[in-house]
């Protein structure tokens, strides 16, 4: 369930943010894919990556953002990992693990010979300790949330347990995870950074210190870091996976404004940038020639959006939310952001399972949209208010917006505001439309699910929660209560096709546009199979530099 | 002399006492929860609430600032809830930063300021003095973040001979103290070609001039120490305004000082982070201020006689 921006979004103006974290592309199978490029990678070599933002930390447990994930994962791994696309793959477990019928049980067997940088071998209580840090109030930790469903988590959290009976360590190589409920998003949450690895010893050693100071089994160990200038990694020599990394060592410099990051790339002082080059720089690199094996252009898989207010007048009315729909224009947004977006239809963005290709949605069409107004009652129009970020290009889109609503004789008022208002006001049911930029919805992970419970569904309708819509509808929510324990995945893909149609009929959103993460890099830097992943962002495992 | 330090230094307690409040008000006011900030927005509301109870904000405004204060009397101003990191710990190791940055900057306003404005005095209404009244307007005007880049651009990119921003090169302090102090030099000029004329208008200059001395004989003996003090004063004035209004500066060449630390903390609602912050900047005006009286006393001696009488 949900979006990451919210820290880092904080920190500076980056639009969404993201992704599930990031790392290493190809799964744990030790056997080395060649790269897109053809002709096999070299190792050696080191790269400089450039962020805006300062870096918070580097403990799995608390780092939420954009630019957190990618760094954890070249310190940390988990149980389970990502392919080239969006297959979980196993990684320090030795193959998926084993679920019961019932689908309360998971047990996972570890893969032998996994150490950690200090030399220690990882074992099943190591696997234990982390899951029971993560939930733990002491930690702190922001994705505790997610580990809930299993058994006894609720009575550690509450303090009338001192362990969680749910999460065993049958051997030192097998662990077993027991669940209130069947949930086959289980998964996908052992994926998250929350569920990366750490020693026990090490954890206790640096105390609150761990974020600077981390110990996993990742491909890269944290040699210095210099706060609010840069980090250095240096190969990990205890790795697991033989061969891997390729680069002997990645810097990462915090604090680089996009336009300078662009001159040292260009100047060939580093190898890749972490933000997306700034829009005007955008348009000349993307027209010429030189740069084209230099950028990239990668679907985010998110979704931004006009949440409508499905409890205020008159959007209480299904017709007036379809009208708003008919009403916005939604090619011209993405001229606005230069091309950097598609046309969204429908709440799930198109790289996530459970997209429904063949469906079309709501066309641009303000005739129809006066029609439905006509016979809703407001033939006349009425006036109401938009709340948006502050943060450019936001107001912008909003203005866009304010002028297709006009043309069918809504008098829109635009509030720009800035993120933390925007989302209190939200969650609180304060404004009856909502513009998502800046604040789009990002997956954790890859599983339609994240685009309902955490936004849509009735348990996160409640106040300071993330279901702007206030949208509630019982049938839908049992439905998706079912959905979580059906094992059989194309049937259930197809069950959340007729969900998500059932609100897009309601009318609770206007989904506006899918982003896209656009790159530059050196071109002597490659991955595999591109640099960038839906789910890791930037793979620092599989890059390699050319000679 | 020990007993003006003293008392004023006695006289800045309630000042900064007055900021701690102040600034624990207004962020206790502000309509963003720091315990969602940090949670996350995909956490739950059980989990934003737990985290809530962790970071002591579910207790009375007045237990918290009681907390705080009696900690950070200590010097402990507490955890920065996103970098994890001891706040002053974090400020201490900015500082440096930000004090070298402030020194390079002032020396930048002085050196071509006073320069600009003595010339300009000299050659009132010449050609010498339009250019530099003129140069000295567009360096007020021209934004730093629009200069910084400019200069990176050509210092840095097309003749590369000082680095792209960062602070790990000696040099590279050059280009971020250009830009800051650019805008102030502008100032400086002005302010030494007014007081210069003053001064050349004067009964014992024209006095030094009848009894034969040079132009420049005259500047350097009267001139320039006469003009010394309104100099110094604005010099006390620019510390705390490089201490936190160089952030953009500091954006455009990476340069780790305390002000972008700010700024990132006030984005993230990093609470321990802002308030640290905000009470190490009340702190450098107010002993700024101390600093200007010192000097001044020592440079003047109607100032010393003053106080001691």
């Amino acid at each position: 369930m949900s979006k990451k921006a919210v820290l880092s979004l904080f920190i500076v103006i980056t639009t969404a943010l993201a992704a599930c974290g990031g790392g290493p592309t190809p799964s744990a199978a030790p056997a080395a894919t060649q790269p897109a490029t053809g002709g096999g990678p070299e190792k050696g070599g080191e790269i400089i990556i450039v962020y805006k933002d300062d870096l918070a930390t580097l403990d799995p447990a608390i780092g939420y953002d954009w630019t957190n994930w990618p760094a954890i994962k070249l310190v940390f791994d988990g149980l389970l990992d990502y392919d080239s696309g969006t297959t979980i793959q196993p990684r320090i477990a030795e193959a998926l693990p084993e679920v019961s019928a019932d689908g309360l049980t998971y047990t996972f067997k570890l893969r032998q010979g996994v150490k950690f940088s200090n030399g220690r071998e990882l074992n099943a209580d190591d696997i234990v300790y982390t899951m029971t840090r993560v939930l733990d109030p002491k930690t702190g930790s922001p994705g505790a949330g997610f580990f809930v469903g299993i058994k006894g988590a609720q009575e550690f959290i509450d303090g009338s347990a001192t362990s969680v009976e749910g999460i065993q360590a049958v051997d030192p190589s097998t662990v077993q995870f027991t669940l209130t409920a069947p949930d086959v998003t289980f998964l996908n949450k052992m994926a998250l950074n929350f569920a990366f690895i750490v020693p026990k010893e090490e954890v206790e050693k640096a105390g609150e210190n761990f974020g600077h100071a981390p110990v996993g089994t990742g491909p890269f160990v944290l040699k210095e870091w210099k706060a609010g200038q840069f980090l250095t990694f240096d190969r990990n020599p205890n790795y697991f996976f033989e061969g891997r990394p390729f680069l002997d060592k990645v810097t990462i410099e915090v604090g680089v404004e996009p336009d300078v990051a662009l001159l040292r790339l260009e100047k060939g002082e580093i190898q890749l940038m972490g933000d997306p080059p700034p829009g005007a720089d955008w348009t000349r690199i993307s027209a010429d020639p030189a740069w084209t094996d230099r950028i990239e252009v990668e679907a985010t898989v998110n979704t931004t959006y006009i949440a409508i207010n499905t409890t205020v007048a008159p959007f209480d009315n299904v017709k007036v939310r379809q009208a708003l729909n008919y009403a916005i224009d939604k090619q011209r947004i993405v001229q606005l952001l230069n091309g950097r977006a598609t046309v969204a239809n429908q709440v799930l963005p198109p790289l996530m399972p459970g997209y429904d290709a063949s469906y079309t949605g709501y066309d641009y069409n303000p005739d129809k949209a006066k029609a439905l107004l006509t016979e809703a009652g407001f033939a006349d129009g009425f006036e109401t208010s938009i709340e948006c970020i502050s943060v450019d290009p936001q107001p912008k889109l909003c203005e866009s917006f304010q002028q297709d609503l006009d043309k069918v004789g809504i008098k829109l008022t635009i509030n720009t505001l800035a993120a933390p208002n925007v989302i209190d006001d939200a969650g609180n049911g304060k404004t009856p439309l909502v513009w998502s930029g800046g604040l789009a919805w990002t997956q954790d992970y890859p599983d339609p699910d994240d685009f309902y419970s955490p936004i849509l569904g009735c348990d996160s309708n409640v106040a300071g929660g993330w279901n702007w819509s206030r949208y509630c509808n019982e049938t839908v929510h049992a439905r998706s209560k079912e959905l979580l324990s059906m094992t059989d995945r194309e049937g259930r893909m197809a069950a959340y096709k007729d969900l998500f149609k059932t609100l897009m009929d309601d009318a609770v959103w206007v989904p506006v546009i899918n982003g896209q993460y656009t790159v530059a890099h050196s071109d002597k830097l490659h991955g595999q199979p591109t640099l960038t992943h839906p789910e890791h962002l930037f793979s620092y495992e599989t890059m390699w530099l050319s000679k | 002399m020990w007993t003006f330090l003293a008392r004023r230094i006695v006289q800045t307690l309630p000042v900064l006492l007055g900021v701690s409040i102040i600034t624990f008000v207004l962020i206790y006011l502000l309509p963003a929860d720091p315990a969602r900030m940090y949670a996350g927005p995909s956490a739950t509301v059980e989990t934003v609430a737990r985290i809530r109870h962790e970071l002591g904000l579910d207790q009375s405004l007045v237990v918290q600032y009681w907390t705080y204060i009696t900690h950070a009397v200590r010097g402990d101003l507490g955890f920065s809830y996103r970098k994890q990191i001891a706040v002053t710990e974090l400020i201490l190791s900015r500082m440096p930063y930000t004090l070298a940055l402030t020194l390079a900057g002032i020396f930048v306003e002085l050196l071509i300021g006073l320069p600009v404005g003595i010339a300009s005095a000299v050659a009132r209404g010449k050609w010498a003095d339009r250019a530099g009244m003129f140069i000295a307007l567009v360096g007020i005007s021209a934004p730093p973040f629009w200069l910084g880049l400019l200069l990176l651009y050509w210092f840095g990119f097309r003749l590369p001979i000082l680095p792209l921003g960062g602070a790990d090169e000696a040099t590279s302090i050059v280009l971020p103290a250009l830009t800051a102090g650019l805008g102030g030099a502008a100032w400086y000029a002005r302010m030494m070609r007014s007081s210069t004329l003053d001064i050349l208008s004067t009964d014992y200059v024209r006095t030094a001039r009848a009894k034969g001395r040079s132009l420049f004989g005259v500047v350097v003996r009267h001139v320039l120490p006469n003009a010394l003090n309104p100099i110094i004063t604005m010099a006390g004035m620019d510390i705390p305004w490089f201490i936190g209004g160089v952030v953009l500066v500091e954006r455009v060449f990476n340069w780790p000082g305390v002000g972008r630390m700010a700024v990132e903390a006030i984005e993230t609602v990093d609470v321990p982070l802002i308030l640290g912050t905000v009470i190490f900047t009340a702190v450098m005006v107010v002993a700024s201020g101390i600093l200007i009286d010192v000097v001044q006393g020592l440079v003047d001696p109607r100032i010393r006689h003053s106080r001691q009488s």
